[in-house]
């Protein structure tokens, strides 16, 4: 079984096109790889998918880094 | 369009039920959305499956997004898929401004500029995974020229047109189109409560001469759905024997 931090890792490359290798925790979306807030929206949409929960739009809003999704998801798990 | 999937709102009677026969017609599943009158729906679902289509009733009030959340997922669930919204659950409150209660403001607002809202956002997630989407809106005449005594229902529908914009916008590059059709006076229940002395004056307004028919909105509203308008989104169309002329 994947870790939690792989399965985002293949998740966010293959949404944003980048390689899994820039997917590191303190990469922001925005500028480091390239989301649009759209692209944003719709990896919380994905990423509730994958892992099974519901992460409410204020949760949402203060995603940032990659690390940020690898410290929520951990918690919620 | 053959093959995909409709959610009319307010599809039970009028326009509304024009559009969900036409989209029919042309081998569109249908989901017809009514606020009270059940038993019209499944009138009008059952005239959607003399085309070969499914058909399903579901009841909603589009005021309110726990309602509008719910329809969406039953269709989601049913269908399968829903690559077209209509937007044209709406209702009046007529009267002169000094007399409108701000209830009767809100309860029109809340319905045809708030709904259209409501449903927009609910079928975003669905129509962004899918990567296709069509929303058509429906707006009408009065909400770009005003009219005396529907305050209420000029702002709803001159917002919708707003609305259309930015979905428009905000939803481009995501395969999803938004586009308004703004009717002018259509014979339906809504205009029949229309006094004769206004409808007169009105007659006198529009350039053709007569009101329109809900199947003269039907088909530009199916036209936007489909293909045809695969390069148009973000615009209005009016539907009113030139009324507007932009």
């Amino acid at each position: 079984m994947a870790t939690i931090q792989d399965r985002i890792s293949k998740i966010v490359s293959e949404r944003l096109g980048v390689d899994e290798s820039e997917v590191k925790r303190e990469a922001t979306f925005k500028d480091d790889l390239g989301a649009d807030s759209l692209d944003v929206v719709e990896l919380v949409m994905e990423l509730e998918d994958e892992f099974d929960l519901e992460i409410s739009d204020e949760d949402a809003e203060k995603i940032g880094t990659v690390g940020d999704v690898v410290d929520y998801i951990e918690r919620h798990q | 369009m053959k093959g995909q999937h409709a959610l009319v709102t307010g599809g039970s009677r009028g326009i509304g039920k024009a559009i969900c026969l036409e989209l029919a017609s042309q081998g569109v599943h249908v989901a017809v959305n009514y606020s009270g009158n059940k038993e019209k729906a499944e009138q009008v679902a059952d005239e959607c499956r003399t085309y070969g289509v499914e058909a399903m009733t579901i009841q909603a009030n589009v005021a309110d997004s726990a309602s509008v959340q719910s329809m969406v997922k039953t269709v989601m669930g049913e269908f399968g898929a829903i690559e077209i919204l209509v937007n044209n659950a709406g209702i009046t409150r007529d009267t002169l401004i000094m007399r409108m209660k701000e209830e009767d403001f809100d309860a029109v607002i809340d319905t045809n500029l708030k709904g259209v809202f409501n449903c927009a956002k609910a079928v975003t997630r669905p129509m962004m995974k899918q990567r296709y989407g069509r929303i058509i809106n429906i707006s009408s005449v009065v909400g770009v020229l005003g009219n005396a005594g529907q305050a209420n229902y000029v702002a709803s529908k001159a917002g919708v047109i707003g609305l259309t914009k930015s979905l428009a916008r905000e939803l481009a590059n995501r395969n999803i189109r938004a586009n308004a059709v703004a009717p002018g006076f259509i014979q339906t229940e809504m205009t029949d409560k229309l006094p004769e002395d206004t409808k007169g004056e009105l007659l006198k307004q529009i350039p053709l001469g007569e009101l329109g028919k809900p199947e003269d909105v039907a088909k530009v509203v199916a036209f936007l759905a489909s293909d045809a308008a695969s390069y148009m989104t973000g615009q209005t169309l009016h539907v009113d024997g030139g009324m507007v002329m932009p």
